[in-house]
C-alpha cells in the first residue's frame, strides 16, 4: 500500500539476520499469491496469524451504527481469511520474549507506530507489543523493520507457542531463587518456528516466574509454567502444565517438583510433542493443553511426556545456552548511590516513589514502574524512554503483564532527575500496581470478539479513582481490578480481587451492555486462585458498585484481613446481595445513558443486531427463566463453597437444563418435561440447527450441556464440579445471546 | 511524494471538551459525510499529549490531534494519490479545510470551536522516503513555498521525527 514498503528490503539489507530476512520474504510472496486468488483463504488466514497479523473488530465489512448496520465498502473485495476483507485493518502483535527492551526497539517501535498504525502502541497482558489498524500489504515492511532491531512477529498469534512471559523484575527481585531472564529466551527462540510446535489444534503458552509466592509471572494460569528454585544448590524448576483462562479456566497441575535446568527444554518439548499429537484438533474449543491434561490425567500425561522424552533426537541447543547462564547478569550505567533524605523532591515525587519505584536486591538500585493508561504509549513517549533508558540505564527495559514497563537499574540518586524526565514525558503517573492501575484487554474498540467496552469501563474506573486518589488509600490501593471484554479473559480478570467481564443482557427490548462481576480472584501466589463470577450489572453501574464493594471492605476489614479472605468470610450469597441494587435497568425514555456503552456513543448492540422489534414494551417469560438460571448457578457456588459438592454439581447442571427448556418453551410454548427429552429437544432444534452457535465459539456451550447431561449423578470431584459451574455460568450467557439473537430485528444492511 | 499530513490548529479562543469529538465523528461514519471510506473512531484521550481522537478511514485518517499538547484537525493521508507533490498537498490541504469547516459548523460545538487557518502544519508519514533531514528540506522547501506563497515556512522537530514543516501566515 505504500510506496516505499518495497524500498525497506534494499535498505536493511544485511541487518535483517537469517532466517527472519527468508521468512519475511516467504510471507510477502503468500500475500502475492493470496491477492492472485492462488492460496486459499482459510490456509492464508493461518498464514498470517503465525506471522502476527491478526484480524480487527469490522473486517467483516459490517459495522452497526447504532440503528443499522452498515456495509463498510472497501476498494478490494479479495479477502485474507474466512469473511475476512483485504483492505480492512488488522491488528499486528509483536512479540517481546520475557518483556526484554532496548532504546533502539522503542524507538523503532514508535516511528511503526506513527507511520502504519495510529500513534499508538499498546502493550498487552502477554508483554507483547500491539499495533492497530495496519493493512496487510504493510506487514512486510513492518516485519522487517523490526526485524533488523532483532523483533520478530513470529507466531504472535494463530496455533503456536506464544510470547513467553517472565517476571518483569526477574534478576533485580529480592526473594526470587534466580534470575529466570536467561532460561524464558532460551526457551522462547527454541520454540519458535520449532517443527514440533507446528501442529498444535490451540496456541500455547509460557511462564517463567522467580519466586513462587509472587504473581509477577502467572504462572498457575499458563499451559506450561516454571518456577525457579533449587536442590542441593542445583538450578531447576518446579513445572506446571494446563493451566489456562478463557471460557473454561483451570488451575495448572504440577508436573514435577524439580526439572533440573538442562532438562527445561527438552521436557518442554517433550510436552509440545504430546500436545501436537493427543491435542484436540477438530473442536478448537477444547484444543487447549488444559483440555489434554484433564482428560488424561496429570500422572498419564506426565508418563507420556516422560516417554516422549526419551525418543527425543539430542538436540545441542538444550544445554548450549547454559554457559551462558551463569555470565548472564545485567549491569547498571551508573555507579549505586543512594537517595538523600533530607532533600526536597520534585512535586508529587513522594507518592510515586512509593508506588511505582521497587527497591533492587543489588543495594542502592532501584526499579521504576511506568504505570501506562490501558497500556497505551504515545510514539513521543516512545522516544523519550529511549533517551531516558540511555541516560540512566543500560536500556535495561521491560514490558509487564500489568500493561506497564518497568526500566531498571536506576541508581537511587537518580530517581528524582528521572521523575522529573518521565514527568515531562507524561509518564509519572503514581498508581503502579495498585486500584486505579486497572488491565483491560482491547474489547470493543478493536477486537472481534469483544462483547462490551472493557477499555470504555476500565478508563472510565481509572479516572474516578485517580479522583479520590483511591491509590493512597491503604486498604483498598492494594487491590487490582481486571476487565475483559468477554469471556475469553484476555483481561485475565479471573486472577483480580475485583475482576469483570462483558455479557449482553436483553432489557426493556433493548441489548444491554453489562459486566459479569467475579470477586476474590487471586493475583499473588502465581494466580493462586480464580475469581467466580457472582452476577451481571449494567455497564453503567460499574463503577457505584466498586464504590459498594470498596467502601463495605474499607469499613468491615477485621486487622490485616485480605480482600480474598473477606469476600470468603461474608459469603458468596452476601456478596450477590452488595450488587443485586445495581442491576436494575431504566427503560430507556428514563435514562438512554444505560444501552450504550462506556466511551461509546452509539446505541448498543451485539453483532448487526439493532433495537428489538417491540422496544420497551415486551418482556418474554424467557427473560424471567433466564435470571432463575443465574441464580441457580449462584446457588450451586454458595453450595460448592459451603462444602456440598454434590448439590453443587447437581444444581449447576439443572441450571442448564432450565436454560435449554426456556429456549425451547420460548419457540414451541409447550416445553418438554424430563431430562432427556430437554435434551434430546434441544439438540434437534437448537444444536443440530445451529441456532444456539455462538458465532465465536459455536456449539461449544452446548455441548458442555450435552457432556453435564452424561455425566449427571456420577460423582464429581469439588475441581470438577467448579469447572461445572463455569460452564453452566456460560451456557446461561449463551441462552441469553441465542434469545437475543432471535428477538432482534432484522438488520437492515445499507451500503 | 505520499502520505502527506495537514494539521491546523485550534484557534486559542476555542473552548470545546476534545471528547465532544468523539459522538461527531461517529455522525460522519453513519452520514457518510467524508469522500473517504470511513471505518472507526479510536478515542486515546486518556494519553497525554498523543493522536487525541481519530476517525479511521481506509485512504485517510482524520483527527482531533493533540501531539505536543497543541489540539488540531489532523488530516493524514494514507492511500496513495496520482499527481505531482503540489497536488497531493493541495488535497491534504483542502481535505483538512473542509473538515475544519465542517466542524465549525456542527451544533454539537455550537461557536466553541475555530480553527487558525493561518497556523498548520505539514508531515511527510514516510520516514524512508522523507526523513526529517536537510536534504529533505531542502528538496521540498520550493514545493511548499509555491503552494503556501507568502507564508513563513520553517523546519521543525528533531532527526527521528517525521519531515514537518511549520506553516505561519500573518
Amino acid at each position: 500500500m505504500r510506496p516505499s514498503n518495497s524500498q525497506w528490503k534494499a535498505q536493511l539489507g544485511a541487518s535483517i539476520p537469517e532466517p527472519m530476512a527468508s521468512e519475511i520474504d516467504v510471507f510477502e510472496n503468500e500475500i502475492a499469491l493470496r491477492m492472485q486468488g492462488k492460496i486459499e483463504d482459510r490456509i492464508f488466514a493461518e498464514t498470517r496469524l503465525r506471522r502476527g497479523a491478526y484480524g480487527q473488530r469490522y473486517d467483516n465489512g459490517q459495522r452497526s451504527d447504532g440503528t443499522t448496520t452498515r456495509t463498510i465498502v472497501y476498494p478490494s473485495t479479495n479477502t485474507k481469511g474466512p469473511g475476512t476483507l483485504w483492505d480492512a485493518p488488522g491488528m499486528m502483535r509483536i512479540k517481546i520474549p520475557f518483556g526484554g527492551l532496548d532504546a533502539v526497539q522503542l524507538e523503532v517501535l514508535a516511528d511503526l507506530a506513527e507511520e502504519y498504525s495510529d500513534g499508538i502502541a499498546h502493550i498487552t497482558t502477554r508483554q507483547d507489543v500491539q499495533l492497530h489498524f495496519i493493512h496487510i500489504e504493510d506487514t512486510p515492511a513492518l516485519m522487517r523493520r523490526l526485524a533488523a532491531v532483532g523483533i520478530t512477529t513470529r507466531e504472535a498469534c494463530g496455533n503456536s507457542v506464544r510470547n513467553v512471559t517472565a517476571c518483569p523484575i526477574a534478576g533485580v527481585c529480592r526473594t526470587q531463587t534466580f534470575d529466570v531472564t536467561p532460561y524464558s529466551k532460551a526457551i522462547a527462540y527454541f520454540l519458535l518456528g520449532h517443527p514440533d510446535c507446528q501442529t498444535f489444534g490451540r496456541k500455547l503458552k509460557i511462564a517463567f516466574s522467580g519466586c513462587k509466592d509472587e504473581a509477577c509471572a502467572l504462572v498457575r494460569l499458563h499451559d506450561i509454567g516454571a518456577i525457579a528454585t533449587t536442590r542441593d544448590s542445583k538450578r531447576g524448576f518446579e513445572l506446571w502444565v494446563g493451566g489456562g483462562l478463557g471460557p473454561v479456566p483451570q488451575q495448572a497441575r504440577l508436573y514435577e517438583e524439580f526439572v533440573a535446568e538442562e532438562e527445561i527444554l527438552p521436557i518442554s518439548q517433550a510436552i509440545c510433542r504430546v500436545f501436537g499429537r493427543l491435542g484436540e484438533k477438530k473442536n478448537r474449543n477444547t484444543a487447549r493443553l488444559k483440555f489434554l491434561v484433564s482428560k488424561l490425567g496429570i500422572e498419564e500425561f506426565r508418563r507420556l511426556v516422560v516417554e516422549e522424552r526419551k525418543i527425543l533426537p539430542f538436540d545441542a541447543r538444550w544445554t548450549d545456552y547454559l554457559k551462558d547462564v551463569a555470565a548472564y547478569k545485567e549491569e547498571p550505567l551508573k555507579p549505586a548511590q543512594l537517595l538523600q533524605i533530607g532533600v526536597a523532591q520534585p512535586e508529587g515525587f513522594a507518592q510515586w516513589h512509593q508506588n511505582n519505584v521497587y527497591q533492587q536486591r543489588q543495594a542502592g538500585y532501584s526499579t521504576v514502574t511506568i504505570a501506562l493508561p490501558l497500556g497505551d504509549l504515545t510514539a513521543t513517549q516512545l522516544r523519550a524512554l529511549a533517551d531516558i533508558s540511555r541516560k540512566y540505564i543500560k536500556e535495561t527495559i521491560r514490558t509487564t503483564v500489568e500493561q506497564n514497563i518497568v526500566l531498571r537499574w536506576i541508581s537511587e540518586a537518580d530517581l528524582p532527575a528521572v521523575f522529573a524526565e518521565l514527568k515531562a514525558a507524561g509518564l509519572s503517573t503514581p498508581v503502579a500496581g495498585t486500584i486505579v492501575d486497572v488491565s483491560s484487554c482491547p474489547g470493543t474498540d478493536t477486537c472481534k470478539l469483544g462483547i462490551a467496552s472493557s477499555r470504555g469501563l476500565a478508563g472510565e474506573l481509572r479516572t474516578r479513582l485517580a479522583a479520590k486518589n483511591a491509590e493512597m488509600d491503604e486498604t483498598i490501593g492494594g487491590l487490582r481490578i481486571k476487565v475483559s471484554g468477554c469471556f475469553n479473559s484476555c483481561g485475565q480478570h479471573h486472577v483480580a480481587d475485583l475482576g469483570f467481564y462483558g455479557v449482553s443482557r436483553n432489557k426493556n427490548g433493548y441489548t444491554v451492555p453489562h459486566f459479569q462481576v467475579l470477586l476474590g480472584g487471586e493475583w499473588a501466589n502465581n494466580a493462586g486462585t480464580y475469581g467466580l463470577a457472582i452476577g451481571a450489572v449494567p455497564s453503567k453501574r460499574i463503577p457505584d458498585t466498586i464504590d459498594l464493594i470498596t467502601t463495605r471492605f474499607r469499613t468491615e476489614r477485621v486487622d490485616k484481613e485480605t480482600f480474598q479472605s473477606w469476600v470468603k468470610r461474608i459469603g458468596k450469597a452476601e456478596c450477590k446481595k452488595m450488587i443485586d441494587g445495581f442491576t436494575a435497568v431504566p427503560t430507556h425514555d428514563e435514562d438512554a445513558s444505560y444501552y450504550s456503552d462506556w466511551g461509546d456513543p452509539r446505541e448498543f448492540s451485539i453483532g448487526d443486531i439493532g433495537v428489538g422489534e417491540c422496544a420497551g414494551e415486551v418482556v418474554y417469560p424467557i427473560d424471567f427463566e433466564l435470571v432463575a438460571c443465574e441464580r441457580e448457578v449462584f446457588e450451586a457456588q454458595l453450595a460448592l463453597e459451603a462444602g456440598n459438592v454434590e448439590k453443587a454439581g447437581r444444581m449447576a447442571y439443572e441450571s442448564m437444563l432450565h436454560g435449554a427448556q426456556a429456549l425451547l418453551k420460548f419457540r414451541f410454548t409447550l416445553a418438554p418435561e424430563g431430562a432427556d427429552k430437554i435434551v434430546e429437544d434441544f439438540r434437534v432444534n437448537y444444536f443440530d440447527t445451529e441456532i444456539f452457535f455462538d458465532p465465536f465459539v459455536k456449539g461449544k456451550f452446548a455441548q458442555d450441556f450435552f457432556k453435564a447431561h452424561e455425566e449427571a449423578g456420577k460423582p464429581r470431584t469439588a475441581e470438577k464440579t467448579h469447572q461445572l459451574i463455569e460452564e453452566a455460568q456460560l451456557f446461561i450467557e449463551a441462552c441469553y445471546s441465542c434469545h437475543a439473537r432471535m428477538t432482534a430485528t432484522p438488520a437492515k444492511v445499507t451500503a | 511524494m505520499d502520505h502527506i499530513n495537514v494539521k491546523i490548529f485550534l484557534d486559542e479562543s476555542s473552548t470545546i471538551n476534545p471528547a465532544d469529538i468523539v459522538p461527531v465523528f461517529h455522525r460522519w461514519i453513519k452520514e457518510t459525510v467524508c469522500p473517504e471510506v470511513l471505518i472507526d473512531v479510536a478515542e486515546y484521550l486518556h494519553v497525554p499529549a498523543g493522536p487525541g481522537v481519530l476517525l479511521i478511514g481506509h485512504e485517510a485518517n482524520y483527527s482531533l490531534d493533540n501531539r505536543e499538547n497543541k489540539l488540531g484537525l489532523l488530516y493524514n493521508r494514507k492511500a496513495k494519490l496520482e499527481g505531482t507533490f503540489q497536488q497531493k498537498l493541495a488535497q491534504a490541504h483542502q481535505s483538512a479545510l473542509t473538515a475544519c469547516d465542517r466542524l465549525e459548523a456542527d451544533p454539537a460545538f455550537a461557536g466553541k470551536l475555530k480553527f487558525n487557518r493561518k497556523s498548520l502544519e505539514v508531515f511527510v508519514n514516510d520516514r524512508l522516503l522523507a526523513p526529517n533531514t536537510a536534504e529533505t528540506w531542502k528538496t521540498l522547501q520550493p514545493e511548499l513555498a509555491a503552494y503556501f506563497q507568502g507564508a513563513k515556512i520553517e523546519k521543525v522537530g528533531e532527526p527521528r521525527d517525521l519531515f514537518r514543516v511549520a506553516v505561519n501566515r500573518d
